[in-house]
């Protein structure tokens, strides 16, 4: 593979749930969680993914490792269409990409060692023979910051921080290409989410490791990724790299979004775009661009017309009329 | 120098290699059962019955169908503890042996029930589907009929066909599981549901594991707290059950001893009237169990599930 080709590439991935009512449950409508979402991950690369609750992050994560079904698209992972694999070759790809998880308390088995359920995927891929498996995961323990006294223990008596450390380790121990990180802090106290960070940022040198970090925090994202998409209902408003997207952000959500941050810096004045209203409902998106109801520059044309997503150079792309 | 060093490397490999065991959730609940003071009395007067039951007539000079004209209706004495029936055989060794055929039927049937149950509920809810459809209908089927008519057709049928009495025990285990798996299969497959919906079941998927692994390293494990709560009540059921159906004379014949029937033989005026030690010792020992059986099951329930309410 070149280094220029895309480890991950979603093109024009979409998923709707559908909404059911009435006695015969008949499928009344759909809430368009992702609709129409395209970007590429190149090798190496964080890709920062963020968005307020309820944009669709986790479900773009989601219906990339096939935990729930596309609606339309396609899922490119190393040039193979997820889609297209049967289930025993899905299963057999599945060591290469691995997802963390928001929540470290539900995503453990309380009735599993932690030792095992970090050792039990190398035996299923016959990646470890049965002895070789405890040595293996105490070398991932270990750089985890867990320690090897912790492999016979039980979910419950490790603390927030250590329990993520462990779902950590049980990504990493299969040697993935891919970790799709879905909120992996946001559950944790602000001290250990700096720990949890740095641990990423480490073994992503280590192990040169492509991510895709689903996130709502700006600032968790700029210290991390690389690349940033802002997500928006459903729908991918901006991309591009973080540098020139966090200098000079072109969607004004992005904007929006952007002035939110917290500045450590008292007297520095700035002009904070704040945004009315809530979320409109997914399931009845409002015409033209999506953002329009609470866009502070929106003009006639964006309550009527879908704005392209559309290449602005720079590897910037943003779906807006006024740019 | 060299013989310390080795000494020591000896010593470093003798420090064990896997540490102690952690406390698990099952040695965790242990520990909160063996605290509940409640649940200890139901699981000692349990275990004593069974003891009884299964030793206790090792030690009679009596046995049950040892007839004897020669102590008719004996009130109790010190030669029969529980006195004696109308053809003289000793009540205690009677009930100490009706006792282990109504806790082996009680047992049995209730293993053969959790058995068939949680096959057919895991299948259920982990295939879903076709096969879901296929066994919840006909779980619902065998519940929508009220199981004690449904038993006593089926005990009147034995009659019919002339069972032999020595076969019939076996048939009464194999009735009562016929009606005990189908609530247990449909809250197996209802936890089943619930469980494969939670995000460490989702990281089994992401992790690629083999159905294998996920059915007996993940879903068991978490199955298994509810099955032990609910078999623990299935026993006492079915012995109440066996007991119902061998009063009416449709469960285990005489001469063969069970609880129910020996309380049917002292159904009439005279003997409940003047020879109360006919029936008491075997309606005592039902009430007994089945109620130990049901506070050791409360007991295990608080501990295993506590979110689950009856």
């Amino acid at each position: 593979m070149t280094e220029a080709q895309a480890l991950l590439e979603v093109n024009g991935l979409k998923k709707y749930f559908p909404i059911k009512s009435g006695l015969l449950s008949r499928t009344v409508g759909h809430v368009k969680a992702v609709d129409d979402i395209s970007f590429s991950i190149k090798r190496g690369e964080t890709f920062g993914l963020v968005g307020e609750s309820g944009s669709g992050k986790s479900t773009v994560g989601r219906t990339i490792l096939r935990l729930t079904d596309k609606t339309a698209g396609e899922v490119k992972f190393g040039g193979v269409d997820l889609y297209d694999l049967q289930p025993d070759e899905l299963r057999r790809l599945r060591p290469k990409m691995q997802l963390i998880f928001q929540d470290p308390y539900s995503s453990l088995n309380p009735r599993v060692r932690i030792g095992d359920a970090i050792g039990e995927a190398l035996l299923d891929h016959g990646l470890a023979s049965p002895t070789e498996v405890r040595g293996r995961v105490l070398d991932v323990l270990n750089a985890c910051g867990l320690s090897s006294y912790h492999f016979d223990r039980f979910p419950h008596e490790f603390s927030g921080g250590q329990r993520q450390r462990v779902g950590i380790a049980r990504a990493l121990v299969l040697n993935p290409d891919l970790i799709i990180a879905d909120e992996p802090v946001s559950a944790l106290d602000v001290s250990i989410q700096a720990q949890i960070i740095n641990l990423f940022r480490g073994m992503q040198e280590k192990q040169g490791l492509t991510y895709l970090f689903i996130s709502h925090d700006l600032s968790v994202v700029e210290h991390l990724c690389s690349h940033i998409g802002v997500m928006y209902l459903g729908t991918m408003m901006e991309t591009g790299p973080r540098d020139e997207l966090f200098r000079d952000p072109l969607h004004p959500y992005t904007k929006a979004l952007l002035s939110a941050v917290p500045v450590p810096i008292p007297k520095l004045k700035r002009e904070r775009i704040v945004l009315n209203g809530e979320l409109p409902n997914p399931a009845d998106p409002p015409p033209g661009c999506k953002f329009h109801t609470r866009c502070p520059f929106a003009v006639a044309r964006c309550r009527e017309e879908v704005p392209l997503f559309r290449d602005v150079g720079n590897d910037r792309k943003v779906a807006c009329h006024l740019v | 120098m060299s013989t310390i060093h080795a000494e020591e490397a000896g010593a470093a490999k003798a420090v064990p290699v896997r540490t102690a065991p952690h406390a698990s959730m099952w040695r965790q609940s242990l520990r909160r059962l063996l605290k509940n003071k409640l649940a200890m009395l139901g699981f000692a007067v349990v275990a004593f019955m069974f003891a009884a039951c299964f030793i206790g007539p090792l030690f009679s000079p009596y046995t049950d169908n040892k007839i004897n004209m020669a102590v008719m209706n004996n009130a109790p004495s010190l030669k029969h503890w529980l006195g004696t029936d109308a053809l003289g055989r000793d009540v205690l060794a009677r009930v100490l042996l009706a006792g282990r055929i109504s806790l082996t039927v009680g047992l049995a049937s209730m293993v053969l029930s959790v058995f068939v149950g949680t096959l057919l509920g895991v299948i259920a809810g982990y295939y879903r589907g076709v096969v879901d459809q296929l066994v919840m209908r006909l779980a619902d089927l065998l519940l929508t009929i009220p199981s004690l008519p449904l038993l006593f057709i089926f005990g009147a049928l034995l009659s019919e066909w002339k069972v032999p009495t020595d076969y019939r025990m076996y048939i009464v285990m194999l009735m009562l599981s016929i009606v005990g798996w189908p609530g247990l299969a449909r809250m197996v497959r209802g936890q089943m549901l619930s469980l494969r919906e939670r995000e460490y079941m989702q990281a089994t998927v992401v992790l690629g594991l083999r159905d294998r692994r996920k059915l007996f390293n993940h879903l068991l494990p978490n199955l298994v707290p509810l099955i032990i709560v609910i078999a623990t009540f299935n026993i006492g059921g079915a012995i109440l059950s066996e007991s119902v159906l061998s009063y009416f004379g449709l469960g285990v014949m005489a001469p063969t001893p069970t609880w129910g029937n020996m309380i049917d033989a002292a159904n009439n005026m005279i003997d409940f009237q003047d020879h109360p030690w006919l029936w008491i010792p075997p309606g005592f020992s039902i009430f007994a169990t089945v109620i130990a059986i049901n506070i050791f099951g409360d007991g295990l329930r608080d501990v295993l599930d506590p979110k689950q309410k009856r």
